[in-house]
């Protein structure tokens, strides 16, 4: 159902454009409106999002400490995996953000006959996760090209980069291929792997598919279809200098491509993809573990009722004094 | 009373790892005999005033919630996302991509897809949605969403007493979301309409009203202390002095209380005595603070903090300079990550420097408590003790890592140093199952009763399925484990699925060891095994 769902949502969304943009000509609406609409609600949205997490306090210092403490100066101490200064966070932060440490870990566990637990090794989710995210950014970026004039020089290099092999014509993005090869194992491992299946959400399948409908209709765009990239540009440029123009002739897939590129942002803040933002926040990893040599306070603490050594004592005073236990009192 | 527990091989035919069709949603819980705890006494909880003490029981229909439940947990829920980040993000940010799923015992040994940690939190997480996000409120089911029932409430008592914080998934989110954050919440929001278990709370209010979970009276306390004292010098021949509330004394020591009163958890206590008069500490026992444990962890932020508090004000008022702690796991994670902000500064101690090395112990400077591992690793470092590791070598033995000193903690490689000198024969077990990624006993937390034996035996199978691994392959005769739990649950656990492999404390290894001034030479180690007749003379 949360699949079909999804599909069918994104399905939607494009034949919406289809009608809005061919049937009825709002290109205004589609080309313009919807796109600075999108930038404000996902400012607004993020900032949101971020200043609601933020102002709830962290009442307890909890890093997940995954290597050795600090502790006596002749142990090793593990600064990555258990951080005990800024430098020690920092890297933590690096590692997990930029290389998805904590999914390197990732094991697979079969029960086999006697009974026997093996936990082997697993890098697919690392590798699909790795590839999908930092293609996802080298295409972003490699989009810049649309916004300003010139070009800056390394959106240029980047591009080149990307091109490197100069298979194709246009030139072949490796990070096109990469993109959809990691798109596709990771729809395809919530399908196939019945966990997966089992836990997943529409909230899952939505975005998947959102996104495997930009690619699809970019990659159309670049190497099958003719579209026209000076309008595009020059609308592009329009949204930024506010100064909006709709120019004849760009084609219903660039609109399609745009209008899911747009329902992703505004989709962002109110949804899983906010995992983007939320991993800096996350205090299991943020923190170090530093707990017994800096105090940590509590905004929020309150006296509780405590059962005092006094009440104690009142209460246990004879047996005490039989067994000729120091007392405060006699 | 519980049922006679399953066969390990058909507990183990039971395993399957494919959920099933019926969607979870779907899939009202069952209360199956040996997979849950029974209810709070109500006495316990009135002793603590926690909220609508009432007889119970979780296989009756009826729970006797408050009118106004729905309304207690909304707003409770409320006031915690305000209270605490780690709730509010991880509510918010996971992408379901699975990689916990796996990673916990309680899956691994029931294939309950409910006991993935991801679904764990979703329990949470659909009321969440439902009654928070604008998503929620208008797509429900769709985006995730559902109304909290009677049936949601139930299927939260259930599974939220079938984790037991250990962390471990924690270790592999790719966002660091720790169950154990989100079962503290549930607990919490369980506790506000009175649903509550007897093993957590009655240690609770024991342990308030007596200073231990146990409920060991002051006198009770120092009876067993000088028994400890009596048999210590039978077996050595040596007579050790052990100070209780002694005002003036350089040290506060807080051990379990199973320490002093459940086996094998004994000889661990044998062996801080022996150490203790070895080095010639000036330490104190407390009876006011006789517990390192607090179940208040497996409650609430509340009991932990009021029971967390004799320690500090213990020290304080016997005046001692700092305080050390014995080999408990949850107690160091309170100690570690909470004591400091729940019941400090301990301005009133002075920062813990080792009397016998000098070493002053940096990483507890504000603390001012350090833990037995850190201070003997210390001594055998500076040499100040003499070891005889021969006298272990009827053990070999592997190390179970607790879950909170591996993961709330990171005291990873001290134990394992102190083993290394005390014993001759240290195998480890396989690298995924130790350390940051060691197993839970399957009991933590609270869960270690008798009723809920089934499920403890599922959780502890990976545990014992490695120590199964080493037995087999090295020989392996005896689990050394750090903690109180550990000590008590891991014996029935490891007799199901791997029998003839004992369990024991380090410092029992450290006091088999422990060559004492003045002693007599050793016919048995501290369990009265005798040793093997030695062949030409004695090895000292």
């Amino acid at each position: 159902m949360h699949l079909f769902f999804s599909l069918a949502a994104v399905l939607v969304l494009l034949i919406l454009v289809f009608i809005g943009v061919d049937v009825v000509g709002w290109r205004y609406l589609f080309g313009v409106v919807i796109p600075i609409a999108t930038i404000i609600s996902f400012i607004l949205g993020m900032l949101y999002r971020v200043i609601k997490w933020a102002r709830s306090p962290v009442p307890f210092r909890i890093p997940t400490t995954c290597g050795q403490q600090k502790s006596l100066s002749w142990i090793k101490a593990g600064n990555l995996e258990s951080p005990h200064n800024i430098w020690g966070v920092l890297g933590r932060m690096v590692l997990e953000v930029l290389f998805f440490r904590s999914l390197f870990r990732n094991t697979k566990v079969s029960l086999k006959e006697g009974p026997r637990l093996v936990y082997g090794s697993t890098k697919w989710l690392w590798l699909g996760g790795l590839v999908f995210h930092w293609s996802f950014l080298v295409i972003f970026v490699r989009h810049f090209k649309f916004f300003a004039e010139p070009v800056p020089a390394w959106v240029m290099a980047l591009q080149n980069l990307d091109g490197f092999f100069q298979v194709g014509l246009p030139i072949i993005y490796l990070t096109d291929i990469a993109f959809l090869a990691a798109l596709t194992f990771l729809l395809l491992r919530r399908l196939v792997d019945p966990k997966l299946r089992y836990i997943s959400l529409a909230a899952d399948y939505f975005p998947l598919f959102l996104i495997i409908g930009i690619a699809v209709t970019g990659i159309l765009m670049r190497y099958f279809t003719k579209v026209d990239i000076v309008g595009i540009k020059e609308m592009a440029m329009g949204w930024l200098n506010l100064a909006p123009v709709v120019p004849a002739g760009i084609g219903t897939l660039f609109y399609m491509h745009l209008f899911l590129v747009c329902c992703l942002f505004i989709y962002f803040p109110f949804s899983k993809l906010l995992h983007m933002a939320g991993v800096f926040f996350s205090p299991t990893r943020n923190l170090a573990n530093t707990n017994r040599v800096k105090r940590h306070v509590n905004p929020w603490d309150y006296s509780v009722k405590v059962h005092t050594y006094e009440e104690y004592e009142d209460e246990f005073r004879d047996v005490m004094k039989a067994a000729e236990m120091p007392l405060e009192k006699e | 009373m519980a049922e006679k527990p399953k066969k390990p091989q058909e507990l183990v035919q039971s395993i399957e790892y494919k959920p099933p069709r019926k969607r979870w949603m779907d899939t009202p819980v069952e209360f199956h005999k040996g997979t849950f705890n029974y209810s709070a006494a109500v006495d316990k909880l009135k002793y603590l005033d926690l909220p609508y003490p009432r007889k119970w029981q979780p296989t009756e229909e009826d729970w006797q919630l408050p009118d106004n439940w729905q309304e207690i947990i909304h707003k409770g829920f409320k006031d915690r996302l305000d209270k605490y980040r780690s709730f509010r993000v991880f509510m918010d940010i996971c992408v379901r991509c699975g990689a916990c799923a796996d990673k916990c015992h309680y899956f691994i040994g029931s294939g309950d897809p409910r006991n993935m940690p991801v679904l764990r939190a979703e329990l949470l997480r659909s009321v969440y949605r439902n009654d928070f996000t604008t998503a929620g409120k208008i797509l429900g089911g769709l985006a995730g969403g559902r109304k909290l029932t009677v049936k949601v409430l139930k299927e939260w008592f259930y599974y939220f007493y079938q984790c037991t914080e250990c962390r471990r998934c924690s270790v592999f989110c790719p966002y660091g979301i720790d169950t154990a954050e989100i079962t503290m919440m549930a607990r919490e929001l369980l506790n506000l309409v009175g649903l509550n278990i007897d093993w957590i709370c009655t240690p609770a209010a024991n342990c308030f009203r007596t200073g231990n979970h146990l409920g060991i009276q002051p006198h009770g306390f120092k009876d067993s202390i000088e028994f400890a004292v009596d048999e210590l010098e039978e077996l050595t021949g040596v007579r050790v002095n052990a100070p209780i509330n002694k005002k003036g004394a350089e040290i506060l020591f807080v051990a379990p209380s199973a320490d002093y009163f459940a086996s094998p958890h004994y000889y661990t206590l044998l062996g801080y005595l022996a150490l203790f008069h070895e080095v010639g500490l000036d330490y104190t026992w407390s009876s006011y603070a006789s517990e390192g444990g607090n179940f208040g962890l497996f409650h609430s932020y509340e009991t932990m903090k009021r029971l967390n508090s004799k320690i500090y004000m213990e020290a304080k008022r016997l005046g001692v300079k700092w305080v050390l702690g014995g080999e408990c796991g949850h107690m160091w994670r309170v100690i570690h990550q909470y004591m400091d902000t729940l019941n400090g500064p301990a301005d009133f101690l002075e920062v813990p420097v080792s009397p016998i090395t000098g070493t002053k112990f940096e990483h507890a400077r504000s603390t001012r408590m350090v833990h037995i591992m850190e201070f003997t690793s210390d001594l055998i470092r500076h040499n100040k003790i003499k070891l005889d590791p021969g006298r272990n070598d009827h053990w070999r033995v592997t190390f179970h890592d607790s879950c909170n000193p591996a993961r709330a903690m990171g005291l990873i490689e001290e134990p394992r140093y102190v083993i290394n000198h005390v014993c001759n024969n240290f195998i480890e077990m396989p690298e995924n199952t130790i350390k940051e990624q060691t197993f839970c006993c399957g009991s933590g937390s609270g869960l270690g009763t008798d009723e809920n034996m089934e499920m403890r035996l599922r959780g502890g199978l990976p545990r014992a399925n490695a120590v199964k691994f080493v037995h087999e392959k090295n020989d392996v005769n005896i689990l050394l484990c750090i903690c109180a739990i550990d000590k008590a649950t891991l014996p029935p656990l490891l007799e199901y699925w791997v029998p003839d492999v004992e369990v024991g404390g380090i410092h029992e290894m450290v006091g088999n060891a422990l060559v004492m001034t003045g002693e007599n030479e050793r016919l048995t180690d501290l369990r009265g095994t005798p040793y093997p007749e030695k062949e030409g003379g004695e090895n000292v």
